[in-house]
């Protein structure tokens, strides 16, 4: 069938080589009450009748209006260049690199991106990716209380609501302890304190696209012994103070920023760095240089004793898998723009960002802009954001990221801009936000 | 297979020596360096950390495994090999002298006698092979 | 620094070259927009190269890498099919969609998701999916999640700190245990390949709260006895896990939920032919029973009168376990797969992949390969070398015959354990070359001493000193000062 190249004559030759009479004499193990149930797919589709049903289901999907969308997660320019090169099927079809001798690319790759990343955060010591940023966090928190022998995190409400819940996924069953430090300003306090703190957990830029200052972060967790765990956007880093200069033991946080599609929130990868004395805590794979048996250079999985195939119960953790693909598609993508690229397009996401901002401010939005921020900005709504939302996108523009109730601003939304953010669409947004009903001059008189 | 005599064995193949004033010094067998490969890296206990005869204290990793290294005698922690985190192939070499991998402080004179002299662990040993 | 014949994109790197010119935004200094000290001081050592630069480089890593589209792979448990290309076109019609557009906005996308989980559930006999989980151990971490959920529900959390797995099982079975900090206890795995019924029964007590199964095993038999085992372990109050990584030799033909598992998960990048990617990304959703369905990650995905969407109001949770859905583009991968096959279509899947194997297991026990267990075998075979040749040297040799090893020295309950996955998609010529390599190799070892040792030889690097790499880790590129 599909994919299968058996003809009648394989079958048989295969069966007369087996010793059996019939394919269904190789399933006489499994009891006849388990065979053959009825299951009930619509019918098979050739080609061109999949990709037909497929356009059709796009078809349903608005691509190109005007985007405002951020909440970590946003459109920039990714070139054709970069996923020609990360699609080839070498590349796409490939198993994890345990037979090193024939996987010198996705080994040397991943070498390659380690470094990127390490050069990225400031911190010496990177793995191979993981499966996002709010997991990588989960896992840094896991980490810090391996190290520490604690169990009690201390997290900043500015670090993405998606990472805090699935840090509380993973913390619940060993009772560990989770503190919110509140925000105050929309940016982190110093905590008050951090008694056995396992870690202390800040995002910058935080989840409300503030700039952090992350000045006596690491000094406050140092004295308490603590690890000082920075969550980073990691295009921001060709711009900002990275976790290494902020004396962070652990950088994590999403790649999708650094190069990957949006994809409709996945896949893409989490990154965790640490400093030389953690590195053996690190889970996921790790990639190292070594030499072949000639003395050329090589690349292999290595400190692998860390992993689940081999200490199982006792692992790190239970991860098997990296993010690969996505973690070589960002990896391309910083070597295709290099670092004055990466620069521009951090500085044109800022300058865009600020932008939009004044214009709202200046039509009298209440945009909540009162000190510096990257690529996302929070504003008040007069409604309930997900209906703010809806209608936004019926009038053309996809904008309104609600922002929870527990940041206490009321109705509010994200909004985001970057280096790709034009004018006309920024005209387009404030059309579209009197459109429907969002008319804050009028509302602030009186 | 070396199996020097002044030595204690126990089954799980960690090496105990005389006791100097009350403390004790344990390594891997030859046979167990030999088993385990290339060592990488070895996780000792804290000096100062409570051991009970048999506990898991420590891991031996080569490439492809990790194993578990026993306490033998119970007791403290007095002093670890810190030199084995930049050669941890001491083990290799020379399990008996430079791979050593940490001293207890006895508390139970009786366990170490309770344990394999030379001539039971290599019988032992054979008949594991 | 040792020799190479191959640099780092670092090594290409030219100061003041630039590759793709990203769209410039004219504005005032950012400095002034963030404060001085906001900014990074360190220098940022990133290659510079132009784009021929860039795709040389790539392309010519591409060259020194294996791939299922260059030659067979027939990884045991990794399900090595061949990946469609069409699939690639279906993704690409899903890749600009943002995660928080309004649903309104995002119906195509969430249609196909919803479609997927339905045919999920029909595949294994489940009643409800979740699609988060980003690769199979994560889908292992979720539903042990949901299995302690279940308990904690009943009051029985406390009492209940045992996970039972068989001593075959794959390591992140007892590592997700772990992680969750239950204690792992390992059960044998008998002479027939099964799990010992009578062991096993005896494992089971009152304080267990999971068993994880694969079914087949990882030595890819069949339990046949598994209604008795669901039996007993349901009758001790133990919730049963399916690991799905073996689903490639049932799939279409028989549901893990018919017999008897309560929550299952799958692996998309295997027997849904969603690619590997030199490692990952996976996709590993799972399914459950409606006694479990509560605690299912948020948010799921439902349909009522205003289309499709996400719901976050489900109070018995276990949360999240990811940000955003799932591993989206894959996922519209599966769906493809999904609607290309129909059922018949997966029937054949698993058909032809049990022929496969049972044709490979028999060329490799006539050129001196037998295997650990003389059944029928499912769509995998554990098989090992004659005595005193080792696996680790007939796999190298295998390099040089531009074939892919099988799976080495897994599982662990096997010495010098061959684990072989042909899978459907491999002619039976190819099947026949793969044997006939391992005969040469087998009379070449034999012929001359010393020989297979050595190999590979015409890899593009040979053996690799991996003790040296642990002992003293260089995890990145550093420039010269």
């Amino acid at each position: 069938m599909r994919y299968t190249p058996h003809t009648d004559g394989d079958v048989q030759r295969a069966l007369d080589t087996i010793g059996v009479d019939s394919v269904d004499e190789l399933f006489e193990s499994v009891p006849a009450s388990l065979l053959d149930p009825p299951i009930e797919l619509p019918a098979p589709l050739d080609e061109t009748q999949l990709l037909d049903q497929l356009r059709r289901l796009a078809a349903k999907d608005d691509t190109l209006s005007p985007s405002f969308l951020g909440g970590g997660v946003r459109r920039h320019f990714l070139p054709t260049v970069t996923r020609h090169l990360a699609m080839q099927p070498a590349f796409v079809t490939a198993y994890t690199p345990y037979q090193p001798e024939v996987s010198q690319g996705v080994l040397q790759a991943t070498f390659e991106y380690q470094t990127v990343m390490s050069e990225l955060t400031g911190l010496p010591v990177s793995n191979a990716s993981m499966y996002d940023g709010a997991s990588a966090a989960a896992e840094a928190a896991l980490l810090a209380m391996r190290a520490t022998g604690r169990d009690r995190i201390v997290v900043s409400r500015g670090v993405h609501p998606h990472a805090r819940q699935v840090l509380s996924t993973y913390l619940r069953p060993l009772a560990a302890r989770i503190d919110v430090l509140d925000l105050d300003d929309l940016v982190t306090p110093l905590p008050d304190e951090l008694d056995a703190a396992a870690a202390l957990i800040v995002q910058n830029p935080n989840y409300l696209g503030r700039v952090e200052q992350l000045d006596g972060f690491a000094e406050a967790a140092q004295q308490a012994g603590a690890l000082f765990v920075a969550v980073a956007d990691p295009l921001s880093l060709a711009l900002l103070r990275t976790p290494g200069e902020a004396g962070a033991d652990v950088a994590v946080g999403d790649g999708q920023t650094l190069g990957n599609p949006l994809q409709f929130g996945g896949p893409h990868f989490g990154f965790m760095v640490v400093t030389e004395r953690l590195q053996r805590q690190l889970p996921g794979r790790l990639v190292g240089q070594t030499v072949d048996a000639d003395g050329r250079r090589g690349f292999v999985l290595t400190l692998q004793a860390r992993e689940q195939h081999i200490r199982r119960g006792k692992a790190k953790s239970n991860i098997c898998s990296n993010h690969q693909l996505a973690a070589l598609m960002a990896t391309i993508n910083v070597a295709a723009l290099g670092p004055q690229g990466l620069r521009e397009m951090a500085e044109g996401t800022v300058r865009n960002a600020h932008a939009l901002a004044a214009r709202l401010a200046e039509g009298g939005y209440p945009v909540l802009n009162d000190g510096p921020f990257f690529a996302e900005v929070p504003m008040r709504v007069s409604r309930d954001p997900r209906e703010v939302r809806r209608d936004l996108h019926r009038a053309g523009v996809r904008a309104g990221l609600p922002i929870g109730a527990e940041y206490g601003l009321g109705h509010a939304i994200l909004l985001s801009a970057t280096e790709l953010t034009r004018e006309v669409e920024v005209d387009a947004l404030l059309v579209a936000l009197a459109q429907v009903g969002e008319r804050p001059r009028e509302a602030t008189r009186g | 297979m070396n199996i020097p005599e002044t030595l204690r064995y126990a089954r799980t193949h960690e090496w105990v020596s005389e006791p100097e004033g009350g403390v004790v010094t344990v390594g891997v067998s030859d046979f167990a360096q030999d088993q385990l490969g290339d060592v990488v890296f070895v996780e000792l206990p804290s000096v100062g950390q409570t051991v009970a005869a048999e506990d898991a204290v420590a891991v031996v990793e080569s490439v492809k495994t990790a194993s578990d290294i026993y306490a033998p005698v119970s007791g403290t922690i007095t002093e670890v090999n810190d030199a084995l985190e930049q050669a941890p192939e001491a083990i290799n070499e020379a399990p008996y002298q430079a791979g050593w991998l940490f001293r207890i402080e006895a508390t139970d004179s009786a366990e170490r006698e309770g344990l394999l002299d030379a001539a039971a662990y290599r019988a032992a040993c054979e008949e594991e092979s | 620094m040792a020799e190479s014949d191959f640099p780092l994109i670092f090594e290409r790197s030219r100061s003041g070259r630039r590759g793709v010119r990203p769209p410039q935004v004219d504005g005032p200094p950012v400095e002034g927009l963030l404060g001085e000290g906001a900014l990074r001081q360190a220098p940022l050592r990133l290659p510079e190269v132009s784009e021929l630069d860039l795709v040389r480089h790539y392309t010519g890593l591409a060259q020194r890498q294996f791939s299922i589209d260059a030659n067979v792979y027939p990884l045991g448990s990794c399900t090595m099919k061949y990946n469609p290309k069409v699939h690639e076109e279906a993704a690409a019609l899903f890749a600009d969609v943002h995660p928080e557009q309004d649903p309104e906005s995002a119906q195509g996308v969430l249609e196909l998701l919803f479609e997927l989980k339905q045919g999920l559930a029909e595949i294994t006999g489940m009643d409800e999916i979740s699609l988060q989980p980003a690769a199979g151990a994560h889908g292992e971490l979720t539903g042990i999640l949901m299995i302690r959920a279940y308990h904690q529900a009943r009051g029985e959390d406390r009492q209940r700190r045992v996970v039972i797995v068989p001593d075959a099982a794959h390591g992140t079975n007892p590592a997700t245990a772990g992680m969750v900090g239950y204690n792992v206890v390992e059960v044998p795995t008998g002479a027939d390949g099964e799990v010992d019924l009578s062991a096993f029964r005896a494992a089971l007590g009152a304080d267990t709260a999971a068993v994880m199964l694969t079914n087949p095993s990882t030595v890819g038999i069949f339990e046949s006895r598994i209604l008795e085992i669901a039996e007993a372990a349901h009758e001790v109050g133990a919730q049963l896990y399916y690991d799905g990584a073996n689903l490639n030799a049932i799939v279409g033909k028989a549901r893990p939920g018919d017999m008897g598992f309560d929550v299952v998960h799958l692996n998309l990048h295997k027997t849904f032919t969603t690619p590997h990617g030199g490692g990952g990304p996976g996709t590993g959703p799972v399914g459950v029973k409606a006694h479990l369905a509560p605690y299912l990650p948020v948010p799921l995905l439902r349909r009522d009168d205003a289309g499709y969407r996400f719901f976050d109001d489900r109070p018995d949770s276990i949360g999240r376990m990811r940000s955003w859905y799932g591993n989206v583009g894959n996922l519209v991968r599966a769906y493809a797969y999904l609607r290309s096959l129909g059922t018949a279509g997966l029937a054949d899947v698993a058909e032809m992949a049990v022929l496969n194997a049972n044709y490979l297991r028999v060329l490799m026990r006539d050129e001196g390969f037998a295997s650990a267990y003389e059944r029928t075998c499912m769509h995998e075979f554990v098989a090992r070398p004659p005595d005193g040749m080792r696996t680790f040297d007939v796999a190298k040799a295998l390099l040089d015959e531009g074939m892919h090893p099988m799976t080495v020295y897994f599982p662990l309950n096997v010495k010098e354990a061959m684990m072989v996955e042909p899978t459907e998609t491999e002619s039976l010529e190819t099947l026949d070359a793969y044997a006939a390599a391992l005969g040469t190799i087998l009379r070449r070892a034999r012929a001359e001493p010393g020989w297979l040792e050595g190999a590979p030889r015409t890899t593009p690097v040979r053996r690799l000193d991996e003790v040296g790499a642990a002992r003293r880790p260089l995890l990145r590129w550093t420039p010269p000062d």
